[in-house]
């Protein structure tokens, strides 16, 4: 298989409230960024790809406007996801390894102060049954919570360790819009939202962006001495019945794990799209990450943006390989209610 | 590179309203035609890609969550495109990437629209902030490049009224299209109200519901199957507000066109392509995709036109199964029109088939005319 490396990330300061910064503004200085740092320009890049969601800007073709940060003047080959723009990265991958493409630009963005968050991802569900009843993102993930908890396949405290983690790593991460530590008293004080979550086991409403570049074997080191190689991806969808899937464990993930032989690495780092504090304990047990830093970032908990989280585990992956010389680092993206699609990459800093 | 074809193609009855499905009834009737036409078991396939255009035509966020059981994507990897109206073709040139990236053996892909849920021109006539609001809807949005060409090339009306008729004769010869209109001729065509300046009523596309499926292998999964060999595919972008940009002949079409020919070693497309499925939303764009794709020169498109050379006997028939005119569930059309090439080279097209057709070229273009979608497929893989 053709072998494809992570030559270059930028991500955008993490804000509560990007207020009249439109979608342009939000992407233009993470991807010129990425050019200044690599010393390259659009007329590098062979194929543009992005990841973003029309209802958080409350009118269709949002990517339509975010092309606009690019020039696309001569035209180029490009494409949108209406995903995570983690999904945007395993498109321009598949481009590369078809041969279409050498290098290519990924961005994701996403504005959720704007609009009323829970109302919008209830439209995520089956439009005829469940969609009316607006299952709001935090009771659909406190369903999964609930079957954890009562399972004992996690317990409260480490929900609690996973919150005070969170807001202790964002020292780690210049972008972060979290920054304040908490105790166990300020955990316990907080009321729930949606019972076992409180809102300190909830993602800030937060907007941003994210830039990613990726290149070919041939090209990698062209541009930079440290490419860090993308070993392994794979990512699968679980059914959209809730009721119909066992909360307590995910397939898809197990599949992912049999597909990249993940049994057998031993990473030295792991980025997990974790939005929810029980996440975390769930997703390092299954994916029998115990013993392996994580979220060292602080991970969504102290900042997420939607459509960008997943490109930012994968992102903030690369940089702690980069900057830290190690070795094996995993990267988890997830999309829909009760982490039903996940995606997993193993990134290696040696080919 | 990996050599892809596409081994079944399915679709829906297109209509205004399919009431009787869901919009998981939907996709799964035009992915069951598929998978039958392939003649596949699901086991084989290994990967789903769905595409459609705003989430905002039914209100369902990215579709592919709730969708997940029904389009057979459970366990499996699935991927959603949104590329505005070109979608449809870029969802088959991703599918197939899929496939010549080595990664995948056989994949299966889906578009679709179900525009009864919801309002197409309330949804293309969005409302952003710190912008004035323009309320065009596409036909509006696209009438002022229309009469941009109209006036370059001194074209007569009646072209539009020519073209909106023959695709609407050709729909009568397929029994999924949604327009079936008995008679009509492009007297009946003038006679209907302008809408948007030069565009008359019959001249614009509906609004259906519809799904087009198709699954897309590599050489090796082949077998005995019927194919339609994919020789050339591409995508191209330009901005919407691009310095110098010709909203008429955009500069991505050109160049998306140019990469398929060079792909599928096409010199003369006019005499080697032997029929073609292109976006035709609006009639005027028959004469003037004839001339952005280099089947003529600029200003030539209409007399071809004119002289019924896009006709389904004619020397290079355009929307033989009745194009977006006659079916526009906009997510899926431009699937449509790739599908329909590739029925075109498979001999499958029944009472639309081009007679002896061996290469055929499928289109989609969305945005502001400036986002492209094109492939070449051909019976033969020499």
């Amino acid at each position: 298989m053709k072998k494809v490396a992570i030559i270059g990330y930028a991500q955008h300061p993490i804000l509560k409230n990007a207020g009249a910064l439109n979608e342009v503004e939000l992407i233009m200085p993470v991807v010129h960024q990425l050019f200044d740092d690599l010393g390259i320009g659009q007329k590098d890049i062979d194929f543009t790809c992005s990841g973003s969601c029309d209802y958080l800007q409350g009118a269709a073709f949002a990517f339509v406007e975010g092309l606009s940060a690019i020039q696309t003047n001569p035209p180029i080959k490009e494409s949108h996801v209406e995903m995570d723009a983690a999904w945007a990265m395993y498109e321009s991958m598949l481009k590369i390894q078809m041969g279409d493409a050498q290098t290519a630009l990924i961005y994701g963005f996403g504005k959720s102060s704007p609009g009323d968050l829970n109302a919008i991802i209830s439209l995520q569900m089956d439009p005829y049954y469940i969609s009316p009843l607006w299952p709001d993102r935090v009771s659909l993930a406190a369903l999964q919570a609930r079957v954890l908890l009562d399972q004992n396949i996690i317990t409260k405290e480490q929900m609690l360790t996973t919150v005070v983690e969170a807001r202790a790593n964002s020292k780690n991460n210049r972008n972060a819009l979290i920054t304040d530590l908490i105790n166990e008293s300020d955990y316990f004080s907080h009321a729930m939202i949606s019972s076992p979550l409180n809102n300190l086991d909830c993602p800030p409403i937060s907007d941003g962006s994210s830039a990613m570049i990726i290149a070919s074997e041939e090209k990698a080191y062209e541009f930079t001495d440290q490419p860090i190689w993308i070993e392994g991806i794979d990512h699968r969808i679980e059914s959209s019945n809730l009721g119909a899937r066992d909360l307590s464990t995910s397939a898809t993930l197990q599949a992912s794990i049999n597909q990249l032989d993940l049994e057998n690495i031993k990473f030295d780092i792991a980025e997990l799209h974790t939005q929810f504090s029980h996440e975390v304990p769930f997703l390092k047990s299954l994916l029998n990450l115990q013993d392996v830093p994580t979220n060292l970032s602080g991970g969504p908990l102290i900042g997420n943006v939607m459509m960008c989280a997943g490109l930012d585990a994968i992102g903030k992956t690369y940089e702690s390989l980069k900057d830290n010389q190690l070795k094996h680092g995993l990267a988890h993206a997830t999309s829909g209610p009760c982490l039903q699609h996940n995606m997993l990459v193993h990134l290696e800093t040696q080919k | 590179m990996i050599q892809a074809g596409v081994i079944g193609v399915g679709q829906t009855k297109y209509d205004a309203k399919r009431r009787d499905v869901s919009m998981a009834g939907l996709v799964r009737e035009a992915i069951d035609n598929a998978m039958l036409s392939a003649n596949l078991d699901w086991d084989a396939v290994d990967a789903v890609i769905l595409g459609k255009a705003p989430d905002m035509f039914e209100g369902v966020i990215m579709p592919e969550l709730y969708l997940a059981d029904a389009i057979g994507a459970v366990g499996k990897p699935v991927l959603r495109v949104h590329t505005a109206g070109s979608v449809g073709g870029s969802t088959a040139v991703i599918a197939a990437s899929h496939v010549c990236s080595g990664q995948f053996k056989t994949v299966l892909t889906v578009t679709f629209e179900k525009q009864s849920e919801s309002n197409a021109t309330w949804a293309l006539s969005p409302r952003y902030p710190y912008s004035p609001h323009i309320n065009a809807g596409a036909g509006g949005y696209f009438a002022p490049f229309i009469r941009e060409y109209i006036r370059r090339y001194e074209a007569p009306e009646h072209i539009g009224w020519k073209v909106a008729a023959k695709d609407r004769q050709n729909a009568l010869k397929n029994p999924l299209a949604h327009l079936h209109i008995p008679g009509i001729d492009e007297k009946m065509v003038s006679d209907t109200p302008m809408l948007w300046e030069p565009l008359r009523y019959l001249e614009s596309c509906p609004s259906s519901d519809g799904a087009c499926a198709m699954v897309i292998t590599a050489k090796d999964q082949v077998g005995s199957r019927n194919v339609a060999w994919i020789k050339g595919m591409a995508v191209r972008s330009e901005g919407t507000l691009s310095a110098g940009r010709d909203e008429v002949n955009p500069q991505a079409g050109i160049d998306c066109a140019k990469d398929i020919y060079n792909q599928a070693g096409i010199t003369n497309p006019f005499n080697e392509i032997d029929c073609a499925e292109i976006y035709v939303p609006f009639s005027w764009y028959e004469p003037m995709w004839l001339e952005n794709l280099g089947f003529c020169d600029l200003g030539e498109g209409w007399k071809l036109t004119d002289e019924d050379a896009t006709a389904i006997d004619g020397e290079i028939p355009f929307n033989m199964s009745g194009g977006v005119l006659s079916s526009n569930p906009i997510g899926a059309s431009g699937m449509i029109r790739f599908g329909e090439a590739a029925l075109q080279v498979m001999g499958l097209a029944e009472d639309h088939q081009v007679e002896d057709a061996k290469i055929a070229m499928g289109h989609a273009y969305g945005g502001a005319a400036q986002f492209f979608a094109m492939w070449i497929v051909s019976s033969s893989l020499d």
